[in-house]
């Protein structure tokens, strides 16, 4: 015989996770770039965020905290460690862009972008640049919950933005 | 290039990310600056490309019914339900010790028939005018007069350097089951010591050396190389745990 009632911490995990899981996809895709190991990824994090949901602090920021999870496990995962070892050392100098370095790539990024081609060059970019750029533009996290969420200081976040930004364009020029 | 500090910063004013006083001049200079104004307005369609491109893999209704199920709280029981599953492991142990309780009590009901029906033998035996068909105190003679009377042999103990001594033995009969009784004296008292095939009885206690008391008799019984030996008499529990040691020894087994 049973009577009404559920678990209340898988309650309102439920409830707090399941909004996130299309924008998870969809970041999760754009780390392994191939739909099974999505699926993996995408799976073995809410199994682990569930797992993990007791030692979550209520008032902090779960979004993030969900992101911190899928992207440890992907960096975990054979393409994730694969992904970060090609990148270069050098990816963290430099700092902010200026503006002369630029030379104004948004026009030509506007004349000839389409969506594809956007996608592909994205699609390019080193996990760590994808990753900041994503986070940034698509899931709109201001750069304290992406320093959070890749466990890094919120200058790097900067950094890498502006770098990922720069490489982004120079993909797009003609 | 007087837009230079500006423009550094142009993608953290965009991302909402400088302190609302830069930002408020930010956007005073952006309304009175072309060149930052037209730079802004392609970073800002830039964006909203990467994020109109970047919304690009949807997980399939499969896969989403599958990790929700995964995660789906788990219906509890209720305390009802909670209730029920108490009551029913209480009546299942109820049960269990009911059952455990009767074997145990027929357990002791036929050993205490067993030893009844020892007792009985030791008695009608000794109130007999022959308790014994072989008399002899030699064990000697004894043990070889069995031979042939009863499916298996014994070793006696020898008595040289003790109080008891050996009166005689006679064939005996325990659930149909042919064995030897052998009567020991110890002083007045007379003992009997009843030797059957180990599994002459499967009421009787598994344990190696029981002491008992039976109709106010003493009597220990154990098993040993294949045999139960069982001695009762009216002599003390000392006195009989002694001659359990001697036939014990005789036999191989160190007495306990």
């Amino acid at each position: 015989m049973y009577v009404s009632g559920t678990d209340p911490q898988s309650d309102s995990f439920e409830e707090l996770a399941m909004p996130l899981f299309d924008q998870l996809y969809n970041f999760a895709h754009w780390l392994t770039q191939n739909r099974e190991e999505t699926e993996d990824l995408v799976q073995e994090t809410y199994a682990k965020a569930l797992k993990g949901f007791s030692s979550f602090q209520s008032g902090t920021n779960f979004r993030a905290w969900m992101y911190r999870i899928l992207r440890n496990t992907f960096l975990t995962s054979r393409t994730g460690l694969k992904a970060t070892l090609t990148v270069s050392l050098d990816v963290e100098e430099g700092g902010p862009a200026l503006a002369s370095e630029r030379e104004t790539p948004e026009t030509v990024f506007m004349e000839r972008s389409d969506w594809q081609r956007v996608q592909r060059a994205i699609d390019d970019l080193p996990v760590v640049f994808r990753e900041v750029l994503l986070l940034c533009d698509l899931e709109e996290m201001s750069y304290r919950e992406i320093a959070e969420t890749l466990s890094v200081p919120m200058g790097t976040v900067m950094s890498r933005l502006s770098r990922a930004r720069r490489m982004l364009a120079e993909r797009l020029r003609p | 290039m007087v837009c230079e500090p500006w423009k550094t910063q142009l993608d953290t004013y965009l991302d909402g990310e400088l302190p609302s006083d830069q930002m408020h001049a930010f956007d005073a200079h952006v309304r009175s600056c072309a060149s930052c104004a037209a730079d802004a307005l392609g970073r800002v369609q830039m964006k909203h490309s990467i994020r109109a491109a970047a919304k690009r893999f949807v997980p399939s209704a499969e896969f989403r019914r599958q990790v929700r199920q995964s995660i789906e709280a788990k219906p509890r029981r209720g305390v009802a339900g909670l209730g029920w599953m108490i009551a029913t492991v209480m009546l299942i142990l109820l049960a269990v010790g009911l059952a455990i309780t009767s074997l145990g009590r027929q357990q002791a009901r036929q050993e205490q028939q067993l030893y009844s029906e020892l007792a009985d033998l030791h008695v009608g035996t000794l109130a007999s005018s022959s308790p014994v068909d072989v008399v002899s105190s030699d064990r000697h003679t004894v043990k070889p007069w069995f031979q042939g009377k009863i499916p298996f042999t014994f070793d006696l103990p020898e008595l040289a350097n003790s109080e008891f001594s050996l009166l005689g033995g006679r064939v005996t009969y325990l659930e149909q089951t042919p064995g030897a009784h052998l009567i020991y004296q110890l002083r007045k008292h007379e003992i009997s010591v009843f030797i059957f095939p180990e599994g002459v009885s499967r009421s009787k206690k598994a344990e190696p050396s029981v002491v008992a008391k039976n109709l106010s008799f003493n009597m220990e019984s154990w098993s040993q190389g294949g045999l139960w030996y069982c001695i009762i008499g009216d002599a003390s529990r000392a006195d009989v745990h002694e001659l359990a040691g001697l036939l014990k020894r005789s036999a191989g087994l160190p007495a306990f």
